[in-house]
C-alpha cells in the first residue's frame, strides 16, 4: 500500500466543505495545481484500492430512515456462518468481529422502525441466536472527518 | 430543518456516493429528474440545516493503515452522561462519541468512544488518557478491538429485503 503526498491531500483536504459547484473536481484541481482529469483519476482509483468508500455525505443519524447498533455473542466457531447471514441483509452496512464475548457488532439502516425490527428479527430466526438492539440516544461528537497522520 | 420527500429521494441518490465525473450534481440530477441547480442549492440547505453533516471524502481507516479499531464503552450515570459525552468529545483521537439505550443484564454500558489508530500500544495510552485526565476511570468499562471486518459501505435506506432461505 503506497499513498503519495498528492493522494494525502486529495484524503485529508477535502473531507468536509467540498465544493457545491457545477463542476467541483475543477476546484479541487485548481487548489493542489493540477488538472481536472488528474483529480478524477487518482480519486477513482483511491476508491479502487479501497481507501476512500466513496466522495459523498454523511448523514445525520436517523433523519432519513432510522438506525441501530446491534450486537450478537456468536460462539467463535459459528462466526463465518453467522456473519455471512447478517452480510446477506441489504439493510447491514458495517459488521465486524470485535474482541468480546459479545463479538459481532452491526450497524443497520432501515427506511423506519418496523422495517428495522424485521430486520433484526430475521437474523435471530436465521441464525437461533439473541439480538441486542443498541439504539442511538445522543450524539456527542461532531464528525469533522478523520485526518491522516 | 426536516427534510422534505425530495431532499430524501435525493441522500437516497447520492448514498453510494457522487459519481466521479466532471459534473456529479448534473448526473444526480439526472437520475432524480432534477435540474443541476437544485440538486446543489438542496445540498447546500441540507449541509447548512445540519441533516449533512459533512459532504466530501470518507476514507476507509482500515485501508489507510489504522488497524486498531477500539470501540471503548463505560456504564456513566445517566445523570452525568451528557457532560461527560462533551468532554471526551473535544479529544481528538476520538473519531465517534455517542450515548446508546442499555440492555441489562447482557449490557450494562451507554457511553461509547470509536478510536481508530496505527497501533494498538497508541489506543490504549489514549484510552488511559480519557481514564485519568477526562475522569471515566471510575465507571465500569470495556475494550473491544475490531478484529475482522465483514463489511463496510454506505448506509443504504430502502433495500429489498434480502430473500427467505428456503
Amino acid at each position: 500500500m503506497r499513498v503519495t503526498a498528492a493522494d494525502k491531500r486529495l484524503l485529508n483536504d477535502f473531507q468536509r466543505d467540498f465544493p457545491l459547484e457545477p463542476r467541483p473536481f475543477v476546484r479541487i484541481a485548481e487548489t493542489l495545481g493540477v488538472a481536472e482529469d488528474e483529480v478524477l483519476t487518482r480519486f477513482a482509483d483511491l476508491r479502487d484500492r479501497g481507501m476512500v468508500s466513496r466522495v459523498g455525505a454523511v448523514i445525520q443519524p436517523n433523519t432519513i430512515g432510522t438506525s441501530t447498533l446491534a450486537a450478537m455473542a456468536v460462539p467463535p466457531e459459528r462466526l463465518d456462518e453467522v456473519a455471512t447471514v447478517v452480510n446477506a441483509e441489504a439493510a447491514v452496512n458495517h459488521n465486524y468481529e470485535r474482541e468480546h464475548e459479545i463479538n459481532l457488532w452491526f450497524v443497520v439502516t432501515a427506511a423506519d422502525a418496523i422495517g428495522l425490527q424485521e430486520v433484526l428479527k430475521r437474523i435471530e430466526r436465521r441464525t437461533g441466536l439473541p439480538v441486542l438492539d443498541l439504539p442511538l440516544e445522543e450524539a456527542f461528537h461532531i464528525d469533522l472527518g478523520f485526518q491522516l497522520t | 430543518m426536516i427534510p422534505d420527500r425530495i431532499d430524501k429521494l435525493l441522500l437516497r441518490a447520492i448514498a453510494d456516493g457522487l459519481p466521479l465525473v466532471s459534473r456529479p450534481y448534473a448526473a444526480v440530477a439526472a437520475r432524480v429528474g432534477l435540474g443541476e441547480d437544485e440538486v446543489i442549492s438542496r445540498l447546500r440547505r441540507l449541509v447548512e440545516g445540519g441533516i449533512i453533516k459533512r459532504l466530501g471524502v470518507i476514507v476507509r481507516h482500515h485501508e489507510l493503515g489504522y488497524r486498531a479499531n477500539a470501540m471503548v464503552v463505560w456504564d456513566v450515570p445517566d445523570g452525568e452522561v451528557t457532560e461527560v459525552g462533551r468532554r471526551v468529545a473535544a479529544y481528538p483521537f476520538v473519531t465517534l462519541c455517542y450515548r446508546r439505550t442499555r440492555r441489562p443484564p447482557d449490557w450494562r454500558f451507554n457511553f461509547y468512544c470509536m478510536i481508530h489508530g496505527k497501533d494498538r500500544a497508541v489506543v490504549l495510552r489514549q484510552i488511559a488518557v480519557l481514564n485519568w485526565q477526562a475522569g471515566l476511570a471510575r465507571y465500569p468499562q470495556a475494550v473491544l478491538f475490531s478484529r475482522r471486518r465483514f463489511k463496510q459501505r454506505g448506509a443504504c435506506f430502502d433495500a429489498a429485503p434480502a430473500r427467505e432461505v428456503a
